[in-house]
């Protein structure tokens, strides 16, 4: 990387919306807010193409609007070209729209249906001033049609008259207009077919070429962004975890989310056998994010604590049973009459696939310890018991990203303090 | 006798522009239990032909003529009352946006126990013993705690397995699931597909997954049919689908898809886009957009044959491979030149993919 200063770059970037909340709770000022970006660092160099991938909810459009000053931040800052555009003006704000733009993922829903293609185009041109004279407007008009592969003859016709693939060229040389250097994409291709999304793909690696414009594409296919991206960044719960050339990202060590959504991606390859990794249950809420590393509620490599020997999938599932203690989401008369007079213990270790007895004795004592309190609904005495004995170091250190041995993860697995499990005492609660 | 044969199905929408002509003497058969893929891009025909299955096809649409024999009785001679007995009870179909095929006003268990009450003609409490045990059957944890929540308090995950576990509800025989994964993230979509995978085999129920996502296919079909512009163009098991496409548009499908680990600087595409279906380009309809047209491709339309044969089958067996291509009836003079390459596999990239030469 470079050491001049990149073209775009976020530090610290926090974006909260506030939750709905009814009106008792806003006259008692308690107010919740959703983090959906919280504490995002990126930079984007000149002609390089940053890929920004995530499951829905992770914050990846909201990176996005943040970056561009659409949405303000809560948060941290962005330069462009070494200004802080947190702070602009707004008159400032849209000149720096000339140098900025955004494509959107729906092109139906962000072309007024009202205006021709040509009118579509040359609002970007009049707001900004760029051409002054009807004729050269025009000629400009019908060489971006040109640019992005429509018949410029087409200029007076509606959006309704075009097909998806063709309305997206057409927000494509909208944002063209003004001649950005830097262009945020967010989901360009997924509403389109396959063989148009490649269309498409094709055009943004060509105009990237001519004018060696940057963009940020957001997407949550990635063999899309494999494809298009010099860089990944993968987002979860509104931080970034792993960052890399699809090279470093895509070979181990990794980051165990990057790991589980490649392998989660279905191959055109009906022999091919996927060491799959299914990832249980589903993105906890940005309102309320689990302690620690975000991810360890959900992550299959999650650290054993220490002082105890663990099995990985045996303390995977023992840290999911706890969860669901602490979540109160056990309907425990239900697993009792399902159990077949085998005990509220044996129905329990049933269920959360935990063997008896655990591998480690000390560890299996604690264990039927709090099993026994659940069979006498006492779900507080459960949870503390196993609370403070099984205290793993990803759901109490936050981890930052850091250089791994190619590309930057945000993982505790990579962190040589936490290798035997053991957390920093000063922090223990 | 397959469980589902469809013959000569073809729906037309009347519309102020002209006639649509959604789906075009489509034939095909699926056998109980098996897992049949439907593929195609937008407008390709394969929604209304899961709609004309259900005989859920609205004005100004028609099923202008062909049968569709669901075992042995032609769906488009029954009753109304009848065809109701039918929907959601033997063929039940699950859509792609879960969020709105289900109530916003009901509980999701009360929607699922509706349906067993109506079809199997339970009283109220062993409905909802059996939507209980549904759920559970779909991986909803905690069931009875979420027998009561409104749809809105589900996941979007959650939902579609809601609506599987409707769909599951009455023990159909076939399954339409159309784009059942499509609004889902592919953490998400793995968990469904292995679901509906485990369901298929444990039950015997046969599935017509529609889709247009051919990693999708590859993963979960053992048959597979191509669609364009309302024709089947190329129906084949997987295997020989993908490592022996016989048709065009299939090949140039597959080479358009970007895929982990290929380091191609440019995607292959399919120039031009799908003819609107009022009017079809004569004689092959993917001639425009054929890399390998000929003068003939204008002329003649191709009929779907046995590519080692080139012979048009009265039934066709499940591990034929049939294709609409004038270069299986020998008409082309060039012929068709493409190369399958199947990648080896190495520690983070599976095989397979087709590379246009």
């Amino acid at each position: 990387m470079s050491d001049s200063e990149p073209l775009v770059r976020a530090e610290g970037l926090k974006k909260y919306y506030e939750s709905e909340t009814d009106f008792i709770d806003r006259l008692l000022g308690r107010r919740s807010w959703v983090k959906a970006v919280d504490g995002v660092s990126l930079e984007i160099q000149e002609g390089e193409t940053l890929g920004l991938v995530g499951e829905s909810g992770c914050g990846k459009s909201s990176v996005g609007r943040t970056l561009l000053q659409l949405q303000e931040a809560t948060e941290g800052s962005v330069y462009y070209r070494g200004t802080d555009i947190t702070e602009l003006s707004s008159s400032e704000l849209r000149d720096l729209r000339q140098d900025v733009q955004l494509i959107f993922q729906n092109p139906q829903s962000s072309l007024n249906p009202r205006l021709t293609i040509s009118d579509i185009i040359g609002e970007a041109l009049d707001i900004h001033d760029i051409v002054d004279d009807k004729q050269r407007r025009d000629k400009k008009i019908k060489e971006l049609l040109d640019r992005v592969g429509l018949n410029a003859s087409h200029a007076n016709r509606y959006p309704h008259e075009f097909s998806g693939g063709q309305l997206q060229r057409i927000g494509i040389a909208r944002a063209l207009a003004v001649e950005p250097d830097f262009i945020v994409c967010d989901e360009p291709v997924s509403a389109l077919d396959v063989s148009v999304q490649a269309q498409i793909l094709n055009l943004l690696e060509d105009l990237q070429n001519e004018f060696g414009i940057s963009y940020l594409f957001i997407a949550h296919d990635l063999s899309v962004v494999e494809h298009i991206a010099d860089r990944i960044a993968v987002m979860y719960l509104g931080k970034i975890v792993e960052v890399g050339t699809p090279e470093e990202l895509f070979s181990p060590p990794q980051h165990p989310y990057t790991e589980a959504l490649l392998s989660a991606i279905p191959e055109p390859d009906p022999k091919w056998e996927p060491d799959r990794i299914l990832l249980e249950g589903t993105v906890p809420s940005p309102i309320d994010p689990p302690s620690g590393c975000s991810f360890h509620t959900r992550c299959p490599r999650v650290i054993p604590p220490k002082d105890f020997a663990f099995e990985q999938t045996e303390w995977r599932s023992l840290l999911d049973l706890r969860l669901r203690i602490v979540d109160r989401e056990l309907s425990l008369d239900k697993i009792a009459a399902d159990s077949d007079s085998q005990g509220m213990d044996a129905a329990l270790r049933d269920l959360f696939n935990i063997p008896q007895p655990l591998s480690d004795p000390q560890a299996e004592d604690i264990l039927s310890e709090a099993l026994s309190h659940l069979e006498e609904h006492d779900f507080e005495a459960a949870e503390e018991i196993l609370s403070e004995a099984f205290v793993s170091p990803c759901s109490v250190h936050e981890p930052e990203l850091q250089q791994i041995e190619h590309g930057r993860a945000a993982c505790h697995l990579y962190d040589s303090r936490y290798d035997d499990g053991s957390i920093e005492p000063e922090v223990r609660p | 006798m397959a469980l589902l044969e469809v013959e000569d199905l073809n729906v037309r929408f009347y519309t102020e522009d002209g006639v649509v002509k959604a789906t075009n003497d489509l034939s095909y058969q699926i056998e109980a239990g098996e897992r049949f893929g439907v593929v195609g891009e937008s407008g390709a025909g394969k929604s209304v032909t899961s709609l004309a299955l259900m005989r859920l096809i609205e004005e100004p649409g028609v099923v202008e003529s062909g049968e569709i024999r669901f075992k042995g009785q032609n769906l488009l001679d029954l009753e109304y009352e009848e065809m109701r007995q039918i929907r959601g009870n033997e063929i039940a179909m699950i859509f792609q946006d879960a969020e709105t095929a289900l109530n916003p006003a009901y509980t999701v268990g009360e929607q699922i126990s509706e349906a067993i009450r109506v079809h199997l003609g339970l009283n109220e409490e062993a409905a909802k013993e059996r939507a209980i045990e549904k759920l559970e059957s779909v991986g909803i944890p905690d069931a009875p705690q979420r027998y009561t929540d409104y749809p809105h308090q589900f996941s979007g995950g959650m939902q579609q397995r809601a609506v599987i576990a409707m769909a599951l509800s009455c023990d159909p025989d076939l399954i339409i699931a159309d784009e059942p994964t499509t609004a889902l993230d592919v953490t998400i979509e793995a968990q469904i597909l292995s679901l509906l995978e485990d369901i298929c085999t444990e039950t015997d129920t046969a599935i017509q997954l529609i889709t247009h996502d051919l990693g999708v296919v590859a993963e979960f079909c053992e048959r597979v049919m191509v669609m364009y512009a309302g024709h089947p163009v190329e129906m084949a098991t997987v295997e020989d689908l993908y490592y022996n496409p016989q048709h065009p548009y299939t090949v140039g499908l597959m080479s358009s898809i970007p895929r982990i680990g290929d380091n191609r600087d440019r995607l292959q595409t399919i120039p031009g886009r799908m003819p609107d279906l009022i009017e079809n380009p004569p004689g092959c309809n993917f001639h425009p957009r054929c890399p390998y047209a000929e003068e003939v491709c204008t002329r003649m339309e191709p009929p779907l044959v046995d590519v080692e044969t080139g012979v048009e089958l009265e039934e066709v067996a499940s591990d034929q491979q049939t294709a609409a291509c004038l270069e299986h009836t020998g008409d082309l003079q060039k012929g068709l030149d493409y190369t399958v390459t199947v990648r080896e596999e190495t520690s983070m990239e599976a095989d397979g993919g087709v590379t246009d030469e």
